[in-house]
């Protein structure tokens, strides 16, 4: 075989777009069911644009600040948690229902899918890459303690580690335990504490001192 | 299974989709969803055998190819549903191939009739 031309036998002139096989396989699917009349562009164009960029793990921390400032708000929430998070207009269009799971120093929950990878999409926004991986799906359940540990939680032994296995008609959100310190803030100020992974209950609130750390005037 | 292996996030939420493909087919499975086509009960359980099936075929399943089970759970479930046949999705595939090809660079690939 010559080495003298590097087109390798294929011409990639200016007129030739390649397109991933996935692309063309999901360019398939939606031209048809475009034709088919069972989608529309529009309505696909907001899915993506209200996942991407509307609804995040923002959504929930608001909630947890409120719960924490706020204790008939958090009796609600802990009571039907579906319906305290829709106070804010934050509703699931799969019907799922939403739990919420309190922290203590006696306990520690983790939630996990471990069948696919329900998350609650209207409080935490799409999950995470490592939420969806086999490690942490199967991990969670089989030993929590380690899982948590390379997430940085150490927890003493006197806590239970509860696991929550997600379905497509149950999600679950934590409820992270108020930072030491934080009597004097906002509402505001306790939803910059509140991160995503407090929430799956792979991490904790973050404390107080991080909010000097962000530099807000 | 180490720390790197479990890929951790070291910092906020990055990208919830790394490629336009995998925001089309999500926003494909809602649409139909919405739609009717499907329970979302149907399609956790036509999404959780997708990816079990994948495993089975060696996926190390590390959450990057997530939307690749996604695509394929919803390809099978809108036959299953008798909407799409297998032939329509392979004949599509290869027409928008060919019109990808045929189209210069910087202009929309359309698909003729």
């Amino acid at each position: 075989m010559s080495h003298d031309n590097d087109d390798h036998g294929h011409d990639h002139r200016s007129s030739d777009n390649h397109w991933s096989e996935l692309t063309l396989r999901v360019k398939a699917l939606e031209s048809l069911l475009v034709e088919k009349k069972l989608v529309e562009p529009a309505a696909l164009d907001a899915f993506i644009d209200t996942y991407e960029t509307k609804i995040g793990p923002r959504n929930g921390a608001r909630v947890i600040a409120r719960a924490w400032s706020d204790p008939a708000y958090k009796a609600r929430l802990l009571t039907d948690a579906s319906a305290a998070i829709a106070e804010f207009g934050y509703t699931g269009r799969q019907g799922e229902d939403m739990v919420v799971l309190e922290n203590s120093a006696k306990v520690h929950n983790l939630v996990v899918c471990t069948l696919c990878s329900c998350y609650p999409w209207p409080v935490l926004g799409l999950p995470p890459v490592w939420y969806k991986a086999a490690p942490y799906r199967a991990r969670a359940v089989r030993e929590p303690r380690a899982v948590l540990a390379e997430f940085g939680v150490t927890l003493g032994g006197d806590v239970e580690v509860r696991v929550w296995d997600s379905t497509a008609e149950l999600r679950y959100l934590v409820l992270p335990e108020r930072p030491a310190g934080s009597e004097d803030l906002s509402e505001t100020e306790l939803g910059l504490l509140v991160t995503r992974d407090a929430m799956i209950g792979t991490g904790l609130a973050l404390p107080v001192a991080s909010l000097s750390k962000r530099g807000c005037p | 299974m180490d720390v790197d292996r479990l890929n951790l996030p070291s910092d906020g939420d990055g990208p919830v989709f790394k490629e336009p493909w995998e925001a089309e087919a999500f926003a494909l499975a809602l649409g139909l969803h919405e739609r009717g086509l499907f329970t979302w009960t149907e399609w956790a359980d036509a999404l959780a055998e997708e990816i079990a099936r994948a495993q089975g075929a060696g996926d190390p399943d590390q959450g990057d190819t997530y939307y690749q089970h996604w695509l394929a759970a919803l390809e099978r479930l809108v036959q299953a549903k008798g909407v799409v046949s297998e032939t329509e999705l392979t004949e599509r595939r290869d027409a928008w191939e060919r019109a990808a090809h045929s189209t210069p660079h910087g202009q929309p690939v359309i698909l003729k009739p």
